[in-house]
This record gives structure tokens, sequence and C-alpha cells, in this order.
């Protein structure tokens, strides 16, 4: 069986001395694996780089074989940002993110959408708070959404600064009061809009890190990748 | 087919990079006729190697003396160039245009490999900077996404150290068309384009 779809790459590994391992993020398939045969020679190695989307053929006798990718090269987004440290780690922290969180073969259409979206805006100051929208909508897509719209003690949707830890609910500043040790802050940014503030998007990423561990990876035994910790790190410095 | 010491050489052989069954079972067929021309010298020089090879505990490097001859070598300028591994020291070497030391991280940080900070000796290199051993770090790592996200955060940790930190260029290489690369080298080029007089 064969398909073709698009796909960004998340991570590529040696496999042997020519192949190469890829995980791949594409729009219809989901998250999948591959070989790409001589994908470490001098002619192969350089496109198959973190970030990039590809145009790829995954082929394999049967549907739960590792299968072998073929692919062309469209967009080398990490190569823009070489020598941008905190744009890189963007990359290489959405890349780290996806490839942990994701489930392998299982369609997550938004969640492609959401990456090349981040990946296409990365060149724009607010990125920062784009990542954390995206990590929202990894949430919300892996069915963990935050709601973050009304008050889940008042029903009201004014002054909503803190996320119960419980429920994943909004709380406003009046019911959260008593409890404001034991909440998590929520930046107003992500009910909806941007921001440049780079240390409200580490609180942000705080939130989202706080549920994506608790939900998606802990369960399977994995932690947050130190890509992502690298990010969080560099925006609040 | 073959003895077992013959089987054992083949299946040692066929371990090396480069070489897959077929080839070790030539290679170790040429090994057997020419004893005295090949197989006793090289039986000699593994034997040499695993005896006096050592990774320097300065720079990382391999050489039969600790520190080792580039780290010992007092006419050397007080640079020092950080490369992934050993092969990137050899490259660097064979230029012949460096003359600087040297500091061998043996990867770069990756998540898949599980290499972390704490594994690529970074202490050694703040230490010797610290002593002023290099007033100009270069980050000789290669241009992908792990490779230079080791090369910024080695850059962030060294700026304690108020040493100038330099990162080799990207860009075309000598013999490239513009057709043929791909559109990040050739921005990468375009970003780094310097005057000509």
């Amino acid at each position: 069986m064969q398909w073709i779809d698009e796909a960004v790459l998340l991570s590529a590994r040696p496999h042997g001395e020519t192949g190469l391992l890829v995980a791949l993020l594409t729009r219809e398939h989901g998250r999948h694996a591959g070989l790409v045969s001589f994908g470490q020679s001098k002619k192969h190695r350089p496109a198959w780089q973190t970030g990039t989307l590809f145009e790829i053929k995954w082929q394999a006798r049967l549907a739960e074989h590792l299968g072998t990718v073929t692919g062309e090269g469209r967009t080398a987004y990490a190569a823009r940002w070489l020598d941008d440290a905190a744009r890189l780690g963007g990359v290489a922290a959405v890349c780290a993110v996806a490839e942990a969180c994701i489930p392998e073969r299982e369609p997550h259409p938004a969640a492609f959408a959401g990456l090349i979206a981040f990946l296409d805006e990365l060149g724009e100051d607010h990125w920062p708070s784009l990542y954390a929208h995206w990590e929202l909508g990894i949430l919300g897509e892996l069915g963990f959404g935050l709601d973050l719209s009304v008050c889940a003690a008042t029903g009201t949707s004014e002054d909503l600064v803190y996320v119960s830890p419980k429920s994943g609910r909004a709380v406003s500043a009046r019911a959260g009061a008593d409890y404001r040790d034991k909440m998590l802050p929520l930046p107003s940014f992500l009910r909806g809009g941007i921001t440049r503030e780079r240390a409200e998007v580490a609180a942000a990423l705080e939130l989202t890190g706080f549920f994506l561990e608790r939900h998606v990876l802990a369960p399977h035994g994995k932690a947050l990748p130190a890509a992502r910790s690298r990010l969080v790190d560099r925006l609040r410095a | 087919m073959a003895g077992t010491e013959v089987e054992r050489l083949i299946g040692l052989l066929a371990r090396l990079p480069g070489l897959g069954p077929r080839s070790a079972r030539r290679a170790a067929l040429h090994l057997l006729k020419k004893r005295e021309a090949l197989l006793q010298p090289l039986t000699a020089a593994l034997a040499d190697a695993d005896a006096k090879v050592k990774t320097c505990q300065v720079c990382g490097n391999f050489d039969s003396v600790d520190p080792c001859t580039i780290c010992s070598d007092a006419s050397r300028e007080a640079t020092i160039c950080v490369v992934e591994d050993v092969a990137g020291l050899w490259a660097m070497e064979r230029t012949g245009l460096y003359k600087g030391r040297y500091h061998v991280l043996g990867g770069v940080l990756s998540a898949l490999d599980g290499v972390g900070p704490d594994d690529l000796g970074l202490d050694r290199l703040l230490d010797r900077v610290g002593r002023g051993e290099g007033s100009e770090v270069i980050l000789a790592i290669g241009a992908t996404v792990d490779g230079q996200t080791t090369a910024h955060y080695i850059s962030d940790r060294l700026a304690v150290t108020g040493a100038k930190v330099s990162g080799l260029a990207q860009g075309v290489p000598v013999g490239g068309e513009l057709d043929f690369l791909d559109d990040g080298t050739i921005g990468a080029a375009l970003r780094a384009r310097r005057p000509l007089a």
C-alpha cells in the first residue's frame, strides 16, 4: 500500500550506515514513522532536517509495517532561523512536543494545520504567543481542552485570571481568591488574541505544560521534551 | 564453509563502518593471503592503538599522550574550536588553516538520543575559557536544528565568561551552483553576504 501526503519532519535519526528513521506529522495520516533509504547520503541528509515541510510518498507491503518514505522538501522552515536562537528553539520545541504528544497513525489535520500556521508566522514578533495557542489547540485536539470561556464557579466571563488544575476550567479573580495558591494563572491572551510579552507567554506555557504533562505524557511515562523546557527558559530570561 | 576463527574475523570486520558481510569476507580473505604484509602489521597496530591511544582529558581528542599533542603545543593560538566529534577535529586539522585548540563535545543536544547538556562536557569548556585558555570560542557545529540549538546553548553558557563567541559561516559551498542549492542555504548565504573589494 502507499499514499502521498504533506508532512513536516519532526525528527530524524540514523538507521544503519545509510538509512534515516524519520518521524513525520502528515496532514491526512497523522504522525507517522518511516525509513528513508540513503537518507544519510551527502545528497539527501541536508534536506531531511527537523521542521522542513515535505511532499512525501509512504509505502509498505502492509499498513502496519514501518514503511519507506521518499519525499521532496518544499519549505525548509528551520533553515531560515538557524541564526536566531529563540525562533530555532521554537521550531525545535513545536516538533518535539508534536512528536511526544500526538498519537501515532491517528489523523489530526487540525494539529498539522496549526503547526504549519505557526511555522509560517514565525517571522512575526508575537510568534511565542502563537506557540502557546498551538499547545492549547493540541490539548483540545487530544480531548483534554481547557474551558476558558466562563468561570467554573460563578459562570461569569469577566475577570478570568485563574485555571483550576482539577477541572481545567477558568476561574474568576473573586471566585478563586481563597484558592489562589493552588490555581494556575491564566494569561489573558490565551482566551483569544496575541501578546508580545514573553513573560506572559512563559506563564501560558506553564499552564499548557501542566495539562500536557498530566493528561498526555504522564500516562505514558513521558515528560515534557527538553527542547520545550529550553524554549520556556529562553522566554523567561 | 570456513573455520570458527575465520568466521569470527569476518563477523568482526562486518561490524566496521562501510563493510557488509560480503566485503568483510573479501577483506578477511585478503588479510589471510597477505599475512606478513598486512595481517601481522594490522594486528600489531590494533594492539598498539588499544594499549596506547587514550582520550585527552582536556579536549576529548584521541591521542597516545594525555594531554594530546594539540593541547600541549605551546605555539597554538589562544582560541578554542568546539566540534561535535573527533571527526570534526580531524576535518578542521586537514584544512591547515586553524592553529588554535579544540573542545570535542561528543554529540549535540538531542532528546531522541538522550544527549543533554551534562553529556557535552561544557563545565570543562567553561573552566578552560575561565582560565584564559581561549579568548575566542569558535563553534564549528553542524548546520542542523540540533547542531545550531546546541551552538546557541553553548553561546548562552559562555556569555558569563566574556569570551568572544563566533560560529562558522553558512552558505554557498566551493564549487556549488545556486540552481542546485536548497532555499535555506541560499537564504543563509544571502544574509551573510559581504562586500567585495
